[in-house]
C-alpha cells in the first residue's frame, strides 16, 4: 500500500520513537510512504487556542500540498495532527465560503481530494490481508491500548471505530500475540498540551490512567499519539510523585510493539529512547483478571428488548 | 335558470376591517343570477342563519353563497342551514375572503376588488351546482382490535360490552403487553398483575370476544364499515383444543437457558413455555429458533410426556379471514436496550439494566421472587443510581421527545428498592421531574420526602467498571455543576420509549400515517386524538405516543366509543364529493376506453373495473368503476383521464373552468 | 451578588456574536451538565463548561465579563468529551475558541493561565519562525515569557542524551508562505 506521509513536528523530535519505528516496520507489512515536501506544521493545540483562521489555515496548507503531489491519502501517524487536518478538512467541505477565504489565506487553492488517514485505520487495512505468519516473536503481554481523546472524536467528523469503548488497536494487538485488557480509561483525556504549562494536571490525569492500567494488570500501555506518550513515559515520574508509588510501566508506541512482534530489534525501534526503560519482568498474576470484549461486546444474559 | 343568494358576512371585525362587504354585497346585486345580496355582522349567528332561511323561502333560491371564512369552519353549519329550509345542502358553497383575503391583506380598494372577485368565482359555480345526495353504505358491526395490551384489552371489553363483536389479535403467545410485566404501578402502587389478571380473563371468557393470540395481521382491504382482514395464525406446534396446561411439557424440555422476553432478558425459559404463570390462553408455544426437533430433528420429550398428547410439531400456520367494520390499533411500545449507550458501556456490564429488567427484579414473580439482586454475582445492592431520561430528549440519539413516563417509574423504583432494602443509598440523576398527573407530584415527593432518595440535578456522563463496582461520572448543577462520582452496585437506565418492532409495516399495512419516530399518527392532535386520518381505523395507547397507564384505557375507551358510534346505525353516511364514471346511452355506453390509468392513479385503490354487457351476457366493454364507499374525492383520476370521462361530483371540470373564466 | 440585565438597546451580546461567527446557538443547551460531568478538568475550573453557558445564555454584562475573564476557557484540553457526549450536538470546543479569542481581544485573561496562553504563543514563535515546531528554541521562548526558568532542567537534560531534542530547527522552505499566513490571522493581535 502506497501512502503520503505526514509525519508533523513531534514525530521529527521528541516523539521521533514513533517515526522511526513506524519506517523500520513499513516494509514488513507492506506500506510504501511518501513525505509530502516541505510540510509545515499543523498548528496543533496552540494554533485553535488562540486564532480560529490560524488553527485552518496551517492545517490546510498541509493538506493542498498533499494534493499539489498528487496524493490522496496521506497517513497521519500523529493523534493531533490527525484531528486537525481531519476537522479541517471537514469545516471547508461544508462551508464553501471559508474554503474559499482561508485558499485565500494560503495563497493555494484547496479541493478536498487528499485526505488524512490515522495510524489505527491504515495498520487496520494493512493487517486484514493476512499477516499473522510474520510476527515471529509474538507479543505475549498484556497490554492496555490507549486510544487517547483526538482519534475517536469529533464522532461525526472522525466517524471511526466506537467512540467510548474502541476495539480497533485491541484487535491489532491480538494479532501480534498480545493480550489486551478491557480497561475504562481508553479514550479520557491525559492532559494534551499542558504538558509543560501545567505540568500538575498531566499528573492528575495521566495519573488516572497508569493507575487503572497497572490495577488491572497491564505491563504495558500502548499508544499511538505522541502527546499521550509524553505524557505517560516522560511525565510519569511527576506521576509517581503525585501518587506516592512506584509503576515503571512501559509506554510503547504500537509501531513498536508490531516491530518487536516482527522481530526486529530494540534499537531499531528507539526503544532505548524512552524515560521509562521497556523492560517486562516474568510476569506475576494480574490483580484484576479482565479480557477485552470484542464483537459486540454482549454479554450473555444481557438480552436487549 | 340561477337565483343565488349571496350573503357577506362581516365576521365582526375580522372581515369588515379589510375588506369593504357593504360594497360586496352592492357589486354582486348587479351580477345576473344573482337575486339576493346582503352583508351581515356574523353569518354564523342565529339570525345570520335566519337570513338564509327567509332568503331561500322567500325569493325561492336555487342557490347560496356564503363569502365569509374557511368552509372548514362553518361549510356545515350553513349546509345544515339549507337543508332545514328544503334546498338541496350541495346547492350551498362559501367563498372564503376572510383567509384568503382579509387576513393576509392590508386594508385597500384592492383587497375589496380580490373579495369581490373571490364572491363572483364562487357564484359562477354554484350556478353549475348539481344537488347530490349521501352515500349510503353498510356496516359490518364487527371490530378488529390490533394489540393485547391494557389499551387493547380496555377496547375490546368496552366495545363488547356494547353489544358488538370483537376480534382480538395479539402477537405474543399470552395477552399482557408490558404491563403484565410491571411489578407495581405508580400512584398507588398496586400491583400490576393483580390489577390486569382480573381483566385478562375477562377477556377470554366474554362471548363477545374472539382472542387469536400469537397471530398477526397480514393483510387489510375495504374501507370502513367493510373492511377484509386477514390474520395469520402462527402454529403453536399444540392443539389448544387438548392442552390443558398442566406444564409437564416446560419441566420436561432440555433446553433450559434461552433469555426470556418476558422476564426482559432477567431470566430463561425453555423452548416449549408458556410466558408466565398467568398468561391467557395459558398454553404453551414452541420456539421454533430454539427447539432441538426443528434444528436437528431430536428430542421430542414434550409429545414423548405430554398427557394429553397435544403436541403437533406439524402443525402450519393458519390463515383466518374475517369481515370487520372498524379497527382499534393498540399496539403499544418498546424500551430502547442498554446497548444503545455507548457511554454507558454499550450494554456490557451486566448490572447496568433498564427500567423494566428493573421491574422484573422488583417483581414477585420475577427471576429473584422479587429481591433486588445484582445481575453479575446475585448480591444486594448496597448503592443503586437510577439514571432518568436515558436516550430521551437526546436528539443526538435521534430522539427528541419526552418518554413521559420515566420519571414517575424511576421515582416508583427507587421507593421499591428503599422499601426492600432499607439501609440502601438511593440516588436518582435526573434533568427535570415530570409529575403532571393526579397525585403523581405526592407520589415524588414522597420518594425523596419519605423515604429518603436522593435527587442529583445533572445528567451522567459516562459509567464504568472498576473492582466490581460501577463509577457513575455526575455532576450537581444545583451545586454549580459541580462533578459528583458515584460508586454504585447497580445502575438502573430508565431508557426511552419507542414505537414497537413492527409498527412501520403495520402502519403501512393498514394505510395509517406515522410519524418519523414510527408511532402512529392521530387526526388531529388536540381535538381528534383517537382517530387516525384513515376512516375506520382508531387509536388506543402507546402505539400513538408514550402515555402512562390511566391515559392508555381513557384513550382505548374513546376509540371503543368512536366505534360503538360507527356501529349504532346499520348503514353509514359518506360525502357524495366523489368522484363518477359516465355512462351515456348504447352504443357507447360511457366515454370511458377502459385504459385504468386512473386505476394506477388513485391513492386509495377506490377504482374497480366494471364490465359492461349485452343481455345475453357477451362483453361489449370493461370500463373503470369508483367505489363510493372508498373514494376520497381527491380528483387525481379526473385530472389523468385522457378521455375526460371520470368527473367529480361537486367540483365538476364545468364547475372549475367556469370559476377560472369568472376571474 | 446579584446581575443585572443589560438595557435594551445596548451592544450586541456575546451570544449573539458568538452565533453570528460560528453558527452555535446558545439557547440550544438546557442546562443537563453532563459536559461539566464528563469534562476532565471540571473540578479545577472556576465555572464548569455548562456553567460557563448559562452565563452566555443570560448575557447579562457582568455574567460576559466573568465568562470571558475564567479560567476555564483556558483549561478546556479540546478533547472533545463534552462534544461527544452532549445530547443536543452543542459545539463547546468551537465556543471556547471564540471566548478565547474573545479574552485575547479584551485583553481579560485570567491570571492563572498565564503559563497556558504563554506557551502557546512560545509554540506559535516557533512555528512562525521555522515553519514547524522548534523544542529548544519554543522552550526557551516560553521560559522567557514565564519566568519558569528552571523548569524541567532535568528533563530536559534526559531527553537531549536519549536523542530525543534537535539542536538545530528544520527551516522550510516555504517559511515566508508561513510567515505572511501568520501576519494576516492573528498577526494584528499580536
Amino acid at each position: 500500500m502506497k501512502l503520503g506521509y505526514y509525519p508533523g513536528c513531534s514525530l521529527r523530535g521528541t516523539a521521533r520513537e514513533f517515526d522511526e519505528s513506524l519506517l523500520a516496520i513499513a516494509p514488513g507489512i507492506g506500506l510504501e510512504l511518501e513525505e509530502i515536501p516541505d510540510w509545515n506544521c499543523c498548528g496543533a493545540s496552540a494554533a485553535h487556542n488562540l486564532n480560529r483562521e490560524l488553527s485552518l489555515a496551517l492545517p490546510a496548507r498541509v493538506l493542498a500540498l498533499a494534493e499539489k503531489a498528487g496524493m490522496e491519502e496521506v497517513l497521519v501517524p500523529c493523534s493531533m495532527c490527525f484531528n486537525r487536518l481531519a476537522v479541517t478538512r471537514h469545516e471547508l467541505l461544508e462551508d464553501e465560503e471559508l474554503r474559499k477565504r482561508v485558499s485565500d489565506i494560503i495563497k493555494m487553492d484547496y479541493q478536498g481530494t487528499a485526505r488524512a488517514l490515522n495510524i489505527l485505520e491504515t495498520l487496520g487495512k494493512l493487517f486484514d490481508e493476512g499477516i499473522e505468519d510474520k510476527f515471529v516473536k509474538p507479543f505475549d503481554h498484556e497490554v492496555a491500548c490507549y486510544y487517547g481523546c483526538l482519534i475517536v472524536r469529533p464522532p461525526k467528523i472522525v466517524q471511526f471505530d466506537r467512540y467510548e469503548d474502541p476495539q480497533s488497536m485491541d484487535e491489532l494487538m491480538k494479532k501480534i500475540g498480545a493480550h489486551p485488557i478491557d480497561w475504562a480509561f481508553k479514550v479520557e483525556c491525559c492532559g494534551a498540551g499542558l504538558s509543560i504549562s501545567r505540568t500538575d494536571l498531566v499528573a492528575k490525569l495521566s495519573g488516572k490512567i497508569i493507575e487503572d492500567a497497572v490495577h488491572r494488570g497491564a505491563e504495558a500501555i500502548i499508544v499511538a499519539c505522541p502527546m499521550c506518550h509524553a505524557n505517560l513515559d516522560m511525565r510519569q515520574e511527576k506521576v509517581e510523585k503525585l501518587k506516592g508509588k512506584k509503576y515503571s510501566i512501559p509506554v510503547l508506541y504500537l509501531t513498536q510493539a508490531i516491530g518487536l512482534a516482527l522481530g526486529l530489534e530494540k534499537k531499531k525501534l528507539s526503544l532505548h529512547r524512552h524515560m521509562v526503560p521497556v523492560v517486562f519482568p516474568p510476569r506475576e498474576k494480574p490483580a484484576i483478571e479482565s479480557k477485552s470484549k470484542t464483537k459486540t461486546g454482549k454479554v450473555a444474559g444481557q438480552v436487549e428488548e | 335558470m340561477s337565483r343565488i343568494g349571496v350573503f357577506i358576512c362581516h365576521c365582526g371585525e375580522n372581515i369588515a376591517a379589510t375588506v369593504d362587504p357593504v360594497k360586496v354585497a352592492e357589486t354582486m346585486s348587479r351580477v345576473p343570477g344573482v337575486v339576493h345580496a346582503v352583508d351581515y355582522k356574523y353569518m354564523c349567528s342565529d339570525p345570520g342563519q335566519n337570513l338564509i332561511i327567509e332568503a331561500i323561502k322567500e325569493k325561492g333560491l336555487t342557490g347560496v353563497v356564503v363569502a365569509a371564512c374557511s368552509p372548514r369552519m362553518h361549510e356545515p353549519t350553513f349546509r345544515k342551514v339549507c337543508a332545514e329550509s328544503g334546498l338541496n345542502p350541495f346547492l350551498c358553497e362559501m367563498a372564503n375572503i376572510r383567509e384568503h383575503c382579509s387576513w393576509v391583506h392590508e386594508k385597500s380598494d384592492i383587497t375589496t376588488d380580490k373579495a369581490i372577485d373571490l364572491v363572483r368565482v364562487i357564484v359562477e359555480k354554484v350556478k353549475r351546482n348539481a344537488p347530490l345526495y349521501d352515500i349510503k353504505v353498510p356496516v359490518t358491526k364487527t371490530a378488529l382490535v390490533i394489540g393485547g395490551g391494557i389499551a387493547g384489552i380496555q377496547a375490546s371489553l368496552d366495545i363488547a360490552n356494547a353489544g358488538h363483536k370483537v376480534i382480538l389479535v395479539e402477537r405474543d403467545p399470552s395477552i399482557g403487553g408490558h404491563m403484565i410485566q410491571l411489578s407495581e404501578t405508580f400512584p398507588t402502587l398496586d400491583c400490576s398483575q393483580c390489577i390486569m389478571t382480573p381483566r385478562m380473563v375477562e377477556v377470554a371468557q366474554h362471548p363477545n370476544i374472539t382472542l387469536y393470540t400469537y397471530s398477526e395481521v397480514e393483510e387489510l382491504d375495504g374501507f370502513i364499515g367493510n373492511f377484509k382482514v386477514k390474520i395469520r395464525k402462527k402454529a403453536r406446534s399444540v392443539d389448544e383444543n387438548l392442552c390443558t396446561g398442566c406444564g409437564v411439557c416446560m419441566q420436561k424440555c432440555p433446553r433450559k437457558k434461552i433469555p426470556s422476553e418476558y422476564e426482559a432478558g432477567m431470566g430463561m425459559r425453555t423452548a416449549i413455555y408458556i410466558p408466565f404463570a398467568q398468561a391467557v390462553p395459558n398454553k404453551p408455544v414452541i420456539d421454533k429458533d430454539n427447539c432441538l426437533y426443528y434444528l436437528k430433528g431430536k428430542c421430542k420429550i414434550c409429545e414423548k410426556n405430554c398427557p394429553a398428547e397435544a403436541i403437533r410439531f406439524d402443525q402450519e400456520d393458519e390463515i383466518i379471514e374475517a369481515d370487520v367494520g372498524a379497527i382499534v390499533c393498540a399496539t403499544g411500545f418498546d424500551v430502547l436496550g442498554t446497548d444503545s449507550f455507548p457511554e454507558y458501556g454499550y450494554g456490557k456490564y451486566k448490572d447496568v439494566i433498564t427500567g423494566l429488567q428493573f421491574e422484573r427484579l422488583a417483581s414477585a414473580s420475577g427471576p429473584t421472587l422479587g429481591e433486588i439482586r445484582r445481575p453479575s454475582d446475585g448480591k444486594e445492592p448496597e448503592t443503586i443510581v437510577f439514571i432518568a431520561c436515558a436516550g430521551s430528549r437526546d436528539p443526538a440519539k435521534g430522539i427528541e421527545y419526552c418518554s413521559k413516563i420515566c420519571c414517575m417509574y424511576t421515582a416508583k423504583h427507587a421507593m421499591l428498592y428503599k422499601h426492600k432494602i432499607h439501609h440502601g443509598k438511593a440516588y436518582v440523576c435526573y434533568m427535570d421531574i415530570r409529575a403532571g398527573g393526579k397525585m403523581y407530584e405526592e407520589f415524588v415527593r414522597r420518594a425523596i420526602e419519605e423515604d429518603g432518595v436522593n435527587y442529583i440535578r445533572g445528567r451522567v456522563s459516562r459509567v464504568y467498571e472498576q473492582d466490581g463496582k460501577l463509577i457513575v461520572k455526575g455532576v450537581d448543577t444545583l451545586l454549580g455543576s459541580q462533578p459528583v462520582e458515584i460508586e454504585a452496585d447497580m445502575v438502573v437506565l430508565a431508557t426511552a420509549a419507542v414505537a414497537n418492532t413492527g409498527a412501520e409495516d403495520l402502519a403501512k399495512k393498514l394505510r395509517v400515517s406515522y410519524d418519523a419516530y414510527n408511532f402512529l399518527a392521530e387526526a388531529h392532535p388536540k381535538l381528534r386524538p383517537v382517530e387516525t386520518n384513515t376512516a375506520g381505523i382508531f387509536l388506543a395507547g402507546a402505539c400513538q405516543a408514550p402515555k402512562d397507564i390511566p391515559e392508555a384505557v381513557a384513550q382505548a375507551s374513546g376509540a371503543a366509543s368512536k366505534v360503538s358510534a360507527l356501529f349504532s346505525g346499520d348503514e353509514l353516511s359518506r360525502e357524495p364529493v366523489i368522484a363518477v364514471v359516465n355512462r351515456c346511452p348504447p352504443p357507447v355506453f360511457s366515454t370511458c376506453e377502459g385504459c385504468f390509468i386512473c386505476e394506477q392513479a388513485c391513492p386509495y385503490q377506490a377504482i374497480e373495473r366494471e364490465e359492461i354487457k349485452t343481455r345475453d351476457g357477451k362483453l361489449i366493454k370493461v370500463v373503470a368503476k369508483v367505489n363510493e364507499g372508498i373514494c376520497q374525492g381527491c380528483g387525481t383520476c379526473v385530472a389523468v383521464c385522457r378521455a375526460k370521462a371520470i368527473d367529480l361530483q361537486g367540483f365538476s371540470n364545468e364547475q372549475v373552468y367556469a370559476e377560472v373564466m369568472a376571474l | 451578588m446579584s446581575s443585572e440585565a443589560a438595557p435594551s438597546g445596548s451592544e450586541q451580546s456575546l451570544a449573539v456574536r458568538l452565533y453570528d461567527a460560528t453558527s452555535e446557538s446558545v439557547a440550544k443547551c438546557y442546562q443537563c451538565g453532563k459536559c461539566s460531568a464528563g469534562c476532565p478538568l471540571a473540578s479545577e475550573m472556576d465555572f464548569p463548561p455548562s456553567q460557563i453557558i448559562r452565563m452566555l445564555q443570560l448575557g447579562f454584562p457582568s455574567l460576559e465579563e466573568q465568562c470571558v475573564s475564567s479560567l476555564s476557557i483556558w483549561y478546556c484540553l479540546t478533547c472533545e468529551t463534552c462534544m461527544a457526549r452532549c445530547p443536543k450536538e452543542v459545539d463547546l470546543p468551537k465556543i471556547m475558541e471564540f471566548l478565547r479569542e474573545e479574552s485575547m481581544r479584551r485583553k481579560k485573561t485570567h491570571p492563572k493561565a498565564k503559563e497556558i496562553i504563554a506557551f502557546h504563543k512560545a509554540f506559535l514563535d516557533s512555528v512562525q519562525a521555522a515553519g514547524r515546531a522548534y523544542e529548544i528554541g519554543m522552550i526557551a521562548d516560553y521560559k522567557a515569557r514565564s519566568f519558569h526558568l528552571f523548569q524541567d532542567m532535568f528533563v530536559a537534560i534526559k531527553l537531549f542524551l536519549h536523542g530525543k531534542l534537535k539542536l538545530f530547527p528544520h527551516l522550510i522552505k516555504e517559511r515566508a508562505n508561513i510567515s505572511r499566513i501568520f501576519s494576516q490571522t492573528i498577526g494584528e493581535k499580536e
